[in-house]
């Protein structure tokens, strides 16, 4: 299975062990003084929530504790639980397929991010609910990125549509619409190649594949969705900010969870650009994957875990 | 590059210089502005936490607070503990008798396999014999992908399948290198998380077998706050012996670089600029520090000028970018040579006073309008070139029609080329060399 759920609160063991834990158990005892919300602001820092975020946070949380005499630091978890749950909005919506046409995924994403174990992920998370999947190969400029594709491809007994090495991947693309609906498929997952979001040539090559889907299919690609390395720091919101704005990003998939890094990173992108927190990676595996699921993110974020060390 | 960083600390600077006397409380203010700065490049916590107070401990010693320019000294102290903490410049260490194993080690996605392909390159330009090895036998198509650039690089792969174990592979390759005569084995692991035990104790096999004289890093210049675990955990389970900060052509301020650098104590030895297989950088820790003060990046720019333009012609350039006697004309005969030199946004990053700019000119002058750039410049005559103001509506619609564009296209050349040749007068009239002076 997708492993709704369990994966997520495994791959976050860490997470909680080594920085919620720690502020649960600091808003647990103590007696509210100014330690103890220096340490909080600093247990958010080093979860690469960010400077601006977390100061404004604490002083939001702060201020509730002053008005509503909260004294003790127990009673602060619960504010600051409500604020991080805030900033992440309502969360993953299941898709829907409303359409009965081609279901595009399009897949996006700085180079080493993670996207085409994502996507393989993604695929058998469809596959797994009974979808027909065909997968396009439109990353044409990294070395072997095409047969990476395809090997995953192989394992997951799906489609996928390529070119040559070098090829204009908005081509690809464009191929792959048409061999979707020739085939009968309903879901086309599009892996584009690694970009760093500051590149303004290879930032319009994807907008142009955004273009050719939607001349396509105008209600697709249904689903844009960035992946983020969780390892990734500040950089990450301004990534969201600038692939928001060339293909409309409407998702994250948060891969790498399953490291020591903490993706605090998610609550700004979520206040600042509304963009929802869709899917986490949490290993190497087709199965290590989960949805995102708010309540039990931040939930998850203030206990301290029975879980064995993934 | 650290551009971001820059900007803030400019701004603090520029706060703490108009003040002739600083308190204490002026040093903490500005302080407070550094800790926030780099906090927001991802310089880890603790790391920003010892770097400030070591700042201010000597920003309030007597020497600052007698002194008639604390600004510029505290400017001074910041500048030098930058310095420090980046560490000194390191090349690779390949003495002794070759062939000589360089391990490259890191988490996935940071760029190992490109980065390996970018060595080799940069040491076969210093006359050595590489030797690749695919011994990332994980990842779906990571032997491909290196023997790929293999082949487009004219580089010798070592590669076995995915079905030999990594210490194997590079054992073999390591004895086919002395069989073969070459004299650095570069070994390209695959990607593995510091937590994963089994993976870093084959880590730790490799390094068994073959003795490698490097274990570098490769570390994603985005990375955050984890950047420390990292580094520790695999300096500690196989002794780093370098660092490689990969993606700083993008915008991450790159306090990762920092931070491992501090708790690992290993140097860093290249940086990662690009996805072109020449883009590897040494890494020059004063220039690093300019680049976070403001002082941009000079001589990494003219260095790179003199690879690709003659030596003569690289001086000239620096002359001109220094005394910003800089026309259309000269634009137009650099443009050709600075387009070897890599991406525009690159190159204004790294000119002193336009790293703010080129955050913007991405956006308005891309590579692709460097084509329509030079057809318009080629369709004025040479007096509009020398003095553009004389260019009004008849001559534009002559231009343009000259170079198949548009009077908006050409209106925007020219209002980017006032806007450039302002900031170089500024730069001329002494807003940075005042700043530069400060630090000599």
């Amino acid at each position: 299975m997708f492993g709704r759920g369990k994966k997520i609160e495994q791959s976050l063991t860490r997470t909680r062990r080594s920085f919620f834990g720690r502020i649960s158990k600091l808003l647990g005892q103590d007696e509210l003084d100014n330690e103890v919300w220096q340490e909080l602001e600093e247990l958010l820092i080093q979860a690469d929530v960010g400077v601006a975020t977390t100061i404004d946070l604490v002083q939001t949380v702060r201020d509730q504790a002053q008005s509503q005499g909260l004294e003790k630091a127990a009673l602060v978890e619960e504010a600051v639980r409500q604020e991080l749950l805030g900033m992440l909005g309502p969360g993953s919506t299941r898709p829907t397929y409303t359409q009965n046409g081609l279901w595009v995924i399009l897949v996006v994403g700085v180079n080493g991010s993670g996207k085409t174990t994502s996507i393989a992920k993604l695929a058998r998370y469809h596959q797994q609910q009974g979808r027909n999947v065909l997968l396009a190969a439109a990353d044409t400029f990294r070395a072997a990125a095409v047969e990476q594709l395809k090997i995953w491809g192989q394992r997951l007994g799906a489609d996928v549509v390529a070119h040559q090495p070098g090829a204009d991947p908005a081509a690809v693309v464009y191929d792959a619409i048409q061999a979707g609906q020739a085939r009968g498929a309903d879901t086309l997952i599009v892996d584009t190649a690694g970009r760093l979001h500051t590149k303004y040539n290879l930032m319009q090559e994807l907008a142009k594949i955004y273009r050719v889907i939607k001349k396509q299919i105008p209600e697709a690609p249904q689903e844009t969705l960035l992946v983020l390395d969780a390892t990734m720091g500040q950089n990450a919101l301004s990534q969201a900010r600038t692939f928001k704005e060339a293909v409309d990003v409407n998702g994250i998939f948060l891969a790498k969870l399953d490291g020591t890094a903490k993706g605090g990173i998610v609550f700004a992108i979520a206040a600042e650009l509304g963009i929802p927190i869709r899917y986490v990676g949490t290993g190497e595996g087709l199965d290590d994957a989960a949805e995102f699921d708010v309540q039990e993110f931040v939930a998850g974020l203030f206990e301290e875990s029975s879980h064995p060390t993934a | 590059m650290f551009e971001a960083l820059t900007d803030k600390l400019q701004g603090t600077f520029e706060k703490l210089a108009r003040k002739g006397r600083l308190t204490e409380d002026d040093v903490d203010e500005g302080l407070r502005e550094v800790r926030i700065a780099l906090l927001e490049a991802d310089v880890n916590y603790k790391v920003v936490k010892d770097f400030v107070s070591r700042v201010r401990e000597r920003a309030l010693g007597a020497e600052v607070m007698r002194s008639l320019t604390p600004a510029q000294q505290v400017v001074n102290i910041v500048n030098e503990e930058l310095i420090a903490l980046l560490g000194k410049p390191s090349k690779m260490d390949l003495s002794g008798q070759p062939p000589h194993a360089v391990m490259l080690v890191g988490l996935q996605g940071s760029g190992k396999t490109t980065t390996a392909a970018k060595l080799a390159l940069h040491l076969r330009k210093q006359g050595q014999r590489p030797l690749l090895v695919a011994a990332d036998v994980r990842r779906p198509a990571a032997v491909e992908q290196l023997e790929i650039l293999g082949k487009q690089m004219d580089l010798a792969v070592h590669g076995e399948g995915t079905s030999v174990p990594p210490p194997e592979i590079c054992a073999n390759a390591l004895r086919r290198a002395k069989e073969a005569a070459y004299s650095v084995v570069i070994m390209d692991t695959q990607g593995r998380l510091h937590v994963d035990d089994q993976l870093m104790a084959e880590l730790e096999q490799i390094k068994t077998r073959v003795s490698p004289a490097e274990i570098l890093l490769v570390a994603d210049a985005m990375t955050g706050q984890d950047a420390v675990t990292v580094a520790q955990e695999f300096h500690g389970r196989v002794g780093l012996t370098g660092l490689i900060l990969t993606k700083m052509d993008g915008d991450a301020r790159g306090g990762a670089a920092l931070s491992m650098r501090s708790v690992t104590g290993v140097p860093i030895k290249f940086l990662g600029v690009g996805e072109k297989t020449g883009d590897l950088e040494d890494f020059h820790p004063d220039r690093l520090a300019s680049r976070i003060l403001g002082m941009g990046d000079v001589l990494t720019l003219i260095e790179r000028a003199e690879e690709v333009f003659d030596h003569e012609h690289a001086l000239k350039m620096e002359e001109k970018l220094r005394t910003a006697t800089f026309t259309l004309e000269d634009f137009l005969d650099q443009l050709q040579q600075v387009k070897k030199m890599g991406p525009m946004s690159q190159v204004l990053d790294m000119i002193p006073g336009l790293s703010s700019l080129a955050a913007q000119i991405p956006q308005e002058i891309t590579d692709q309008q460097l084509v329509k750039i030079e057809a318009m410049i080629n369709s004025m005559t040479r007096a509009e070139r020398q003095s553009p103001r004389i260019i009004g509506g008849s001559r534009k619609r002559r231009i343009t029609r000259g170079s198949g564009t548009t009077v908006q296209e050409l209106n925007q050349l020219l209002s980017q080329f006032r806007q450039i040749q302002k900031m170089m007068k500024q730069m001329s009239k002494g807003r940075i060399p005042d700043v530069l002076s400060m630090f000599r």
